[in-house]
């Protein structure tokens, strides 16, 4: 094997060096106005002052919190109804379409609607959010359940398991690596719905909220701050799942 | 424990596929305390004979009788070809041994005491603390027959359980078949392609026809057990392949015939 310039364990630094590069390259050379794009020196100074300054702080945790209360609604609800729908296949075809229209449809293009219902209310945010991340949820549950192992299945039943020691202990576990794919997509919507929702129904806090309000008055330099420490919390919640999912579904993908 | 009195009684047994009959009015005996090969044709639906027997899927007409007793009133064992999907990869390879014990509402310490039984007579050197994806094959498919015949079975079946092994593991997990008949007598109902196997372990050979699926012929092969590698050459031994090979080969030519 060729010898690499670089020791394969800094690869995944030369993209972010490589975009920091150009960043810092657009900038020196004055080809975006520095209006619309301070340097990344003073981006990244300017997200340090407000994470220590403890304003960061806030909006961020405004925004994980009704990331996590949505994921919580989405999850308590959505897998035992996935894992129900998924255990009788005439009760999910009744409901497929259903389920696929209104995944398919953007849960922003709600917001007007639950705005309606809900007022712009704080929990307003949390319910779309909650609305978006189930559906996603509840239809990777039933799918686990739907294309468990048939041979587990009569593995269970001839050592004599009943129905519903069958669907304890196999249909449950089988369904498992594939809602934990549902509940990581969940998050990333449930985050993204939010944001929005901070953006466009009223609010006092979050990084959407913040990315707007610094947008309007023109404080480029918080505005991308916010977007990178949105960008932050979108990573470390995936990081989070990706560990959950190899620690709990250990055997996902190897049996 | 020779073979004895009949163990399986199956009677008028019917199954179509679509409009086609796979069995019609199919009668089989199989003896207590015998090994029994079920071979034949390709598609002649020889793991579809195990599986109705064994209640995993269903016929149209018929009765299977264990001692004169329903399949749900009877404890049976049965080991899958494809031992990755039948093994539950969520739980601990000695996990999946206890599994049909605690399902039996066993104490852990009547548990314990079985799968050490278990351990003891399968000579298991790896470790069983191990989940199945850890494990090489063998080992696997090793765990499933210690987990099929952990509630001491009065039947045991086995849908080609070798044929995705390689010849080392094969050999040993025969022998330790073997050991575990003659220790314990259990009747085994055994789907193979090898035909050598399929006699080597078997005190009865049932071969079948092409569908719809008749018996051609049962064979009996008695050599004294254990067996080994020498009987593999034994005249007895190479008289009743010879015969299974004859009677398997007029079988697939009259149905080309036919066609």
């Amino acid at each position: 094997m060729r010898s690499g310039v670089i020791s394969p364990r800094w690869l995944p630094l030369v993209g972010p060096a490589v975009l920091l590069g150009v960043w810092a390259l657009l900038v020196a050379t004055k080809a975006v106005s520095p209006i619309l794009l301070p340097g990344p020196g003073v981006t990244l100074q300017h997200l340090w002052t407000v994470i220590l300054g403890g304003s960061m702080a806030v909006d961020f945790g405004a925004t994980l919190l009704r990331t996590a209360q949505a994921f919580a609604i989405a999850t308590v609800i959505g897998v035992p109804l996935g894992v129900a729908l998924g255990s009788s296949e005439p009760l999910y075809r009744s409901v497929e379409f259903l389920i696929d229209f209104f995944r398919s449809t953007p849960s922003s293009a709600l917001i007007p609607l639950f705005m309606l219902f809900f007022g712009i209310t704080d929990f307003n945010k949390v319910a779309i959010a909650a609305f978006a991340a189930v559906l996603v949820v509840m239809f990777n549950s039933a799918y686990g359940v739907m294309n468990a192992k048939r041979t587990r299945i009569m593995a269970a039943q001839v050592m004599g398991a009943s129905r519903w020691q069958t669907f304890r202990d196999v249909l449950l576990w089988e369904s498992l690596p594939q809602t934990f794919i549902g509940l990581r997509s969940g998050i990333s919507l449930a985050l993204v719905i939010v944001v929005v929702a901070e953006m466009f129904i009223g609010s006092e806090n979050g990084l959407g909220h913040r990315i707007i309000n610094s947008q309007q008055v023109l404080n480029v330099k918080d505005m991308y701050a916010s977007i990178l420490a949105a960008g932050v919390l979108g990573y470390l919640l995936n990081v989070l799942f990706l560990l959950l999912d190899k620690r709990v579904v250990h055997w996902s993908g190897r049996a | 424990m020779s073979p004895g009195t009949t163990q399986i009684t199956i009677r008028g047994l019917c199954k179509n596929f679509g409009a086609a009959p796979l069995y019609r009015d199919f009668d089989l005996d199989i003896a207590r305390h015998s090994i029994v090969s079920v071979f034949g044709p390709n598609g002649c639906g020889k793991s579809t004979l195990i599986n109705m027997v064994a209640g995993l899927m269903p016929f149209d007409r018929g009765e299977v009788l264990f001692d004169g007793k329903t399949l749900r009133e009877t404890r049976i064992g049965y080991v899958f070809q494809n031992y990755r999907d039948a093994l539950f990869p969520w739980r601990r390879a000695i996990d999946n041994i206890r599994y049909p014990l605690k399902l039996a509402g066993q104490s852990a310490q009547e548990v314990e005491r079985r799968v050490e039984q278990l351990v003891e007579s399968f000579q298991v050197t790896f470790d069983l603390n191990r989940y199945p994806y850890e494990l090489s094959g063998g080992q696997q498919q090793l765990v499933s027959i210690m987990r099929a015949l952990a509630p001491q079975p009065e039947v045991l079946f086995l849908d080609e359980p070798f044929s995705a092994l390689d010849y080392e593991m094969t050999l040993f997990i025969r022998d330790r078949l073997q050991q575990v008949f003659i220790e314990t007598g259990t009747t085994m109902v055994l789907v193979s392609h090898d035909l050598e196997e399929a006699v080597w372990l078997a005190d009865t050979i049932v071969l079948l026809t092409r569908r719809p699926t008749r018996v051609a012929e049962v064979l009996t092969f008695d050599a004294p057990r254990p067996r080994d590698i020498a009987s593999l050459t034994d005249p007895v031994f190479l008289r009743t392949k010879a015969r299974a090979l004859e009677v398997f080969q007029r079988e697939v030519r009259k149905a080309e015939g036919e066609a």
